[in-house]
């Protein structure tokens, strides 16, 4: 019986990726949707920040007090988590998981280029978040904040980070081939 | 009913509910990733080696879908865009850290909320890739302070959008960037033919309706155009509280909304002259004097500090009354007696420039409080209508003593408080920052 109910949970059948314009139409309307209830686009990185002021915070106080940057967020009776950008962050781990459930793709795994392996991948996972989001703290978003939210409603500095993401990683591809290839 | 709804643009205790629709926000934000397939980092870094365009159709299709609805619902006059978070650009750090990022993305297979999709289904590369995130920008906070002045000022332009970079209306940007991303579209299909040995046969045929759609719309959105300034205006509402107090018991506090119109006519949006001098000296607020008279009248006189926007260019301005000040800015408009500073008041308050006050009788009222006593000035008997009430010996702009009244002299001024401040929400409370 238990066994079963796990099959049930855990093994259910995996379906298909929709197809991608089906997944951007969805997206914009729900993109849409936010900026016309909320004025607010969509985002994630901002949350990644806010919960480390949040740690730093209970750690020292007072190093918040000397930092402008953490200042912002965490200053003085600040709750760093009071933003629309924190609900958003856990709906999106939230969501991520009701689809993989919902496709039966709950699966502890590592997705890799199959000449790397499970080891070289973890690192660069780890490094490669290191690196996204310093750079999306110094442009004041990520993929989602700028280069979607910002795109659709023309900002053009969000313009310019868009294509700077892109052009970063197409200058890098050839160099990590053996990454993903 | 003018969307975004006030009560939604941030959280709040105060409204739980707040914090249910940003979680459904994101759940749908989540989901719609999972279901694309960006829980896999091979399906992301693909879009770099030209086999699998995935990313750029989702986004794309994302970004063309949500502008059109927007501008859209903006043309209609359904949506107040002066309430939609714009970036603000900051050219340099914006394309430092985009660079960045997209050595991040390519070598982490994951953009961060991708990597939330990819945790959340059990992936173990996503977890990490969200692990080192935390770090990332943690370190991001420590190393802010080294270089904080380039961070925050280098290119900075404030909320620009790509029309006034242009030059050209808003909806012909629309259809320029819908006509762009088709082409991208079709050639990302040409790429994947080619690199990714995809067979396109197989691609559904409704992918060509749904872009005859878009491209309607974008078409609709420049035949809109935008709502006139006088729409905007009369949807704008005032809301004001009047609490009277009770004996023994809690005070009454009544609520009324007023339109533009009605602020005018019950002069609440009149303040007088001690009121906006003494606005200088309120901490909680930051008043700018907007002196909309002709650079003539302004050289002959004005207030200290006053800032001359000559009417006919008040429009010029706006973008960056919306943009640039503080959120406790307070615009304080003058005109010589009151015509041309209600006129500057309809305008601002139609392109939804928050707490726009009028200075009650005008320069004229200004002097006659003052400068009563001031000999250099003399009154001129047949001045008109909106025209300086005195004769000046010379063109001293603001070096006459009335000019700046002194602080100690007029220490004790009585008053109506006309001046309720309206904090919108702040600028770095917007968006992903």
């Amino acid at each position: 019986m238990t066994t079963q109910i796990r099959k049930s949970i855990f093994k259910r059948p995996e379906k298909a990726y929709v197809h991608p314009y089906f997944g951007g139409l969805v997206l914009g309307i729900v993109l849409f949707l936010a900026f016309f209830l909320t004025g607010n686009g969509l985002g994630s990185s901002g949350a990644t920040s806010r919960i480390d002021a949040l740690i730093v915070d209970s750690i020292s106080p007072s190093h918040v007090d000397n930092n402008p940057y953490l200042l912002k967020m965490a200053g003085g009776d600040k709750n760093p988590l009071d933003d629309w950008i924190v609900p958003v962050f856990f709906g999106a781990l939230l969501g991520g998981f009701a689809s993989g459930f919902m496709n039966g793709r709950l699966k502890f795994m590592t997705t890799k280029g199959p000449h790397i392996s499970d080891r070289t991948r973890w690192l660069m996972a780890f490094l490669g978040g290191v690196i996204f989001l310093y750079g999306a703290r110094m442009a004041r978003g990520c993929t989602s904040g700028q280069a979607l939210s910002g795109g659709a409603t023309l900002s053009a500095g969000s313009w310019v980070v868009m294509f700077a993401i892109f052009g970063g990683a197409y200058g890098l591809a050839y160099f990590v081939r053996k990454l993903w290839n | 009913m003018n969307f975004p709804l006030p009560s939604l643009i941030a959280v709040s205790a105060a409204n739980p509910w707040t914090y249910v629709l940003f979680g459904a926000i994101g759940f749908a934000f989540g989901y719609v990733l999972e279901m694309s397939g960006f829980g896999d980092s091979r399906k992301l870094a693909a879009q770099f080696y030209f086999t699998e365009l995935t990313v750029l159709k989702v986004m794309f299709t994302a970004i063309v879908t949500a502008m059109v609805l927007t501008f859209g619902a903006v043309g209609l006059g359904v949506l107040d865009f002066s309430q939609v978070w714009v970036n603000p650009t900051y050219l340099w750090s914006g394309l430092v850290g985009g660079l960045i990022m997209g050595v991040g993305f390519i070598v982490g297979g994951f953009c961060p909320t991708t990597s939330l999709a990819s945790a959340s289904t059990g992936k173990i590369d996503g977890m990490l890739f969200m692990l080192g995130g935390f770090v990332g920008a943690f370190l991001f906070g420590e190393t802010e302070p080294l270089f904080t002045n380039w961070y925050n000022n280098a290119g900075y332009y404030g909320r620009v959008t790509l029309d006034q970079v242009f030059g050209i209306p808003v909806g012909a940007v629309v259809l320029l960037v819908v006509l762009m991303a088709l082409f991208m579209f079709w050639g990302a299909e040409q790429l994947e033919r080619i690199f990714g040995k995809k067979d396109l046969s197989k691609e559904p045929r409704l992918r060509v309706a749904g872009a005859v759609a878009l491209f309607a719309g974008a078409v609709a959105v420049l035949a809109i155009g935008n709502p006139s300034l006088e729409d905007r205006y009369n949807k704008v509402t005032f809301t004001r509280t009047e609490t009277i107090p009770q004996l023994n018991a809690d005070p009454i506090v009544n609520t009324y909304v007023y339109t533009a119109d009605q602020m005018l006519e019950k002069r609440l949006v009149f303040t007088s002259p001690a009121e906006a001098f003494k606005a200088k000296y309120n901490q909680a607020m930051n008043p700018v004097y907007l002196d909309v008279r002709s650079e003539a009248d302004y050289n002959l006189y004005h207030i200290q500090n006053a800032v001359n926007v000559p009417l006919g260019r008040l429009t010029e301005v706006i973008p960056v009354l919306l943009s640039e000040p503080p959120a406790n800015t307070v615009f304080i408009l003058m005109s010589n007696d009151e015509t041309a500073a209600v006129a500057a008041w309809k305008i601002l308050v139609g392109s939804s420039v928050q707490n726009v006050y009028i200075l009650e009788g005008g320069v004229n009222n200004w002097i006659a409080f003052f400068g009563e006593n001031e000999k250099a000035l003399r009154p001129a008997p047949n001045a008109g209508d909106d025209q300086l009430g005195y004769i000046f010996p010379a063109a001293l702009g603001s070096r006459y003593e009335s000019c700046s009244p002194d602080p100690i002299e007029y220490e004790k001024l009585e008053f109506e408080q006309k001046i309720i401040l309206q904090l919108k929400r702040d600028k770095s409370g917007g968006g992903c920052g």
